[in-house]
Parts: structure tokens; C-alpha cells; sequence
């Protein structure tokens, strides 16, 4: 479970977040929707603590993310991470690419490391993939490459962060259909996104940020079909017009 | 019958030249290697430090690379001597050549790890990677690729420089030569010999790094 008590979070001068309280209980969805500069990508990287924050706490099965005594680096084997752009390893195959971190941080064996990744790579439908070098491969695959290698860690949550602003439209759906797939499996599941009509479906609930506060959170139906809040009906007229 | 003072290049000449071809490779092979893990160090460091730290490092950096080598190996040379501490050439010539490599190298190795683009970096750890980790498994193997033909360029032209390492007393191939042209006056034959070694030395390493290159463009 993931709890996020009035996290602040500030660049500089520029406060990003004030005041977010969120929590995300094991098997749920939670999309975060609203326009860019709202904060919602900064919460994700407060998560996994790749940014401190200023105030506040966030629990990751009671672990206290920012404490001094929390191992970082442990616990971002709980939480896997996606984001806008894939990443995939260049100097590596598509198999060694999601069988890197289960050997070197998880410290598993070649064979078994592989064993999973192959598992997870055939999962996210790149099963033909192995021997490839990913800069062969599309955007789409590339971004499912990189759900595969998260998920060789055998993450507790999942993250996503905006994983389809980067892709051609044609190779949205494939990823959508990526993340489809893990909700069905039960994967508790963050996903910072602009396809509403997927958070729409997707999630058990969606929090709609606007200048670094959530403004409105719901059920989908109740936060996209039937929003209360002025400035949530002008974000969605504006993106689903 | 004329007396002569030199005797023509002949076939026992060769293992004299084959010396000299030796201590080439061997010098510069010091030189490679160390200038290029020190260089991977220093280049390291140039990139993850602010601003401040690399100007100092740099300006220290252009020094060597900006004197001329011949200049750097005589007032070493002269001024470890002259405190007391005569090296032996190829001490003293490798401890020179290294750092002149490592100068160069460091420039080499920055751009490689500022190659890899932040956000690489941070997909690594947010796979639970340490920072170690990511710079042993992600930056390092990344960085070389995208800077390998540079630092081969490097590795060439130190090769060649290598030749200047002579003028200490290194019996080098230039060196080598250089008494064969004193003893026999026939500096033409030798010195258009002893470019040809140096181009077999050299084209190999050129010729291979283009495969290797083409190999990792994959």
C-alpha cells in the first residue's frame, strides 16, 4: 500500500506540489490526469524517491520513502518504473536488457535472470524479440521493452509516467494493451497519463492534479463522467474536444 | 681500395631494427594503457563535478596537451635529473606519454559518459540500480561505444608520437633508425623503411577499430 500524506515538493523557488494526499491500495489503479506542470510526473519521481521532498511522508508498505535510514536503493526494487521515454540500453539484446538488473541488483544467476525475462518479454508479446538490438525495434516495442524490464524485478507497484506521450499514435494502443494486460494480473498500478479515455477504463481511481494539488479524485465516473469541479470540466472539454 | 667510415644496411642490421620496433610498441602500449584508465578516471570525474572543479582540472589538462611533447619529455627529463633522480628513458618517456595520453584520454572518456542522457541514468536506478552499478553496467559500456573511434584516433597519433620519446634516449624505432642513418648515410632506404613499419603498426589497429566500430553501431 502507498500512502501519501501532504507531500510538498519544490524546485527552487517553483512549489510543484502543496499538499498531496493520495493512498493506493495493493490491486488498484490510480490515474493521475491533468494538464502539464501540474505536478503529477514530480509525485511519481517522489514515489521513487528520485526527488526529495520537502514535507510531508510518503509510505511504501510502511516504509517511509524519504527517511535517512530508508535504503533507496532497496526499495526501488518494490516500485517499477516507466517513463515518457524507454530508455532501452542501447549496448545490450532486448533479452539482456530485462535480465541486467535481476543479475546485478537482485544478484540472481545468468540462467535464472534469463528465465524471467524471457517470461516477461513473451508477456508483453516481444517473445520473438530475444537476440534483437532494441534500436531495431519501434517506439512501441521499445516502451514494451521497458514495462518487461521493470517487471523482471518482480515489482510490488508499478509506475507509469506519461508512457505513451512519446510514441507515434499508431503505437499507442499496443502500450495501453501492455498496461491492460497488467491490471488484469492484479498489478498495483500509478499511471500518470493524458489518454482519458483509458484512465477511464482502467482505473478504480482517477485524481485530476491542478497546480500541484489534487483538485478533484474519484471513480473515474464520478472524476471524468461527471466532474464537479469547475477546472476539472475545463481540463477534460479541453482534451476530450 | 677507398677506406670507409660506414658500412651499408645489411640483413644483421635486422634484429637492431627489430628492437627498435619492439620498444615502439611496447612504450605505447604503456602509454595506451595507462592513459586510458587514468583518462576513464579523470574523464569520470570531469563529468560528474561542477563547474569549478572542471575548470581547474581542465586547465591543468590543456597544459599537457598544449606543450609540445618534445618539450614536456626534455624538461622532465632534465629536471628529475637534475634533483637527483636520473630515470631511465623508458621511465621517464612512459610517465610522460601516459599523461600526455591521459590528457587527451579524459577529453575522450567526458563525452562519453555525458553521451548518455540523463534520464538513461535514472530509468537504471529506478530499477533498483546503485550508482555504481549504473556507471559500471550503463554509462561505462554506453560511453565507450559512443567514443570508441575518438579513442582510437588517440591511440594512433600516440603511436606515432611515441617516435618523439627519442630524443631522451628511448632506443626506439625512430631512434634505432636514426644511429643506422649515422652509421650507414643512407637515411633515404631507412627512413622510408621505417615509415613503413610505422604504418603496419598503426593500419592494423585502424582497419580492426573500423570493424569493431561497425560492430557496435548495431
Amino acid at each position: 500500500m502507498i500512502n501519501i500524506r501532504g507531500v510538498h515538493k519544490s524546485f527552487g523557488d517553483l512549489k510543484v506540489l502543496k499538499g498531496i494526499d493520495l493512498d493506493v491500495n495493493k490491486g488498484e489503479v490510480v490515474s493521475v490526469i491533468g494538464g502539464s506542470g501540474s505536478g503529477k510526473s514530480t509525485l511519481l519521481y517522489c514515489i521513487n524517491a528520485i526527488e526529495k521532498i520537502q514535507q510531508g511522508k510518503i509510505l511504501v508498505d510502511d516504509i517511509d520513502v524519504h527517511a535517512k535510514e530508508t535504503n533507496q536503493d532497496k526499495l526501488r526494487q518494490k516500485l517499477g518504473m516507466v517513463f515518457q521515454q524507454w530508455n532501452s540500453f542501447p549496448h545490450l539484446t532486448v533479452l539482456e536488457n530485462a535480465a541486467l538488473a535481476p543479475q546485478i541488483v537482485l544478484k540472481q544467476s545468468k540462467e535464472e535472470a534469463m528465465e524471467i525475462a524471457k517470461k516477461e518479454l513473451e508477456h508483453v508479446g516481444l517473445g520473438d524479440k530475444f537476440d534483437v538490438y532494441p534500436t531495431r525495434m519501434s517506439g512501441g516495442q521499445q516502451q514494451r521493452l521497458a514495462i518487461a524490464r521493470a517487471l523482471a524485478m518482480k515489482p510490488d507497484y508499478m509506475l507509469f509516467d506519461e508512457v505513451t506521450s512519446a510514441l507515434d499514435p499508431e503505437l499507442v494502443g499496443e502500450v495501453l494493451d501492455t498496461l491492460r494486460l497488467l491490471r488484469d494480473d492484479g498489478m498495483t498500478m500509478i499511471t500518470v497519463t493524458h489518454e482519458i479515455a483509458f484512465a477511464r477504463e482502467v482505473s478504480d481511481k482517477v485524481a485530476f492534479f491542478h497546480q500541484g494539488v489534487i483538485e478533484e479524485m474519484g471513480t473515474p465516473d464520478q472524476v471524468i463522467g461527471n466532474p464537479q469541479k469547475e477546472r476539472t470540466q475545463q481540463f477534460l472539454s479541453k482534451v476530450l474536444h | 681500395m677507398g677506406f670507409s667510415l660506414f658500412t651499408p644496411l645489411s640483413w644483421n642490421d635486422s634484429s637492431f631494427i627489430l628492437a627498435g620496433i619492439l620498444n615502439t610498441v611496447y612504450i605505447s602500449v604503456v602509454a595506451i594503457v595507462i592513459g586510458t584508465i587514468l583518462g576513464a578516471i579523470v574523464g569520470f570525474i570531469r563529468a560528474e563535478s561542477n563547474k569549478y572543479v572542471n575548470m581547474l582540472l581542465g586547465s591543468v589538462l590543456d597544459i599537457s596537451r598544449s606543450v609540445p611533447l618534445i618539450i614536456q619529455l626534455i624538461l622532465f627529463t632534465t629536471y628529475i635529473g637534475a634533483m637527483g633522480y636520473p630515470l631511465d628513458p623508458f621511465i621517464a618517456g612512459s610517465i610522460v606519454l601516459s599523461i600526455y595520453t591521459m590528457a587527451f584520454m579524459s577529453e575522450v572518456f567526458r563525452a562519453g559518459f555525458e553521451s548518455v542522457p540523463p534520464s538513461m541514468i535514472t530509468a537504471s536506478r529506478s530499477l533498483g540500480m546503485t550508482y555504481w552499478q549504473t556507471v559500471r553496467y550503463v554509462r561505462l559500456p554506453i560511453g565507450i561505444r559512443a567514443v570508441f573511434p575518438s579513442w582510437l584516433g588517440v591511440a594512433l597519433s600516440v603511436i606515432k608520437d611515441s617516435a618523439l620519446v627519442s630524443v631522451i634516449g628511448y632506443m626506439e624505432l625512430l631512434r634505432t633508425s636514426e644511429q643506422l642513418i649515422s652509421r650507414t648515410q643512407q637515411p633515404l632506404e631507412i627512413l622510408i623503411g621505417v615509415g613503413i613499419f610505422y604504418f603496419i603498426i598503426s593500419y592494423p589497429l585502424s582497419l580492426y577499430g573500423k570493424r569493431v566500430e561497425r560492430k557496435m553501431a548495431l
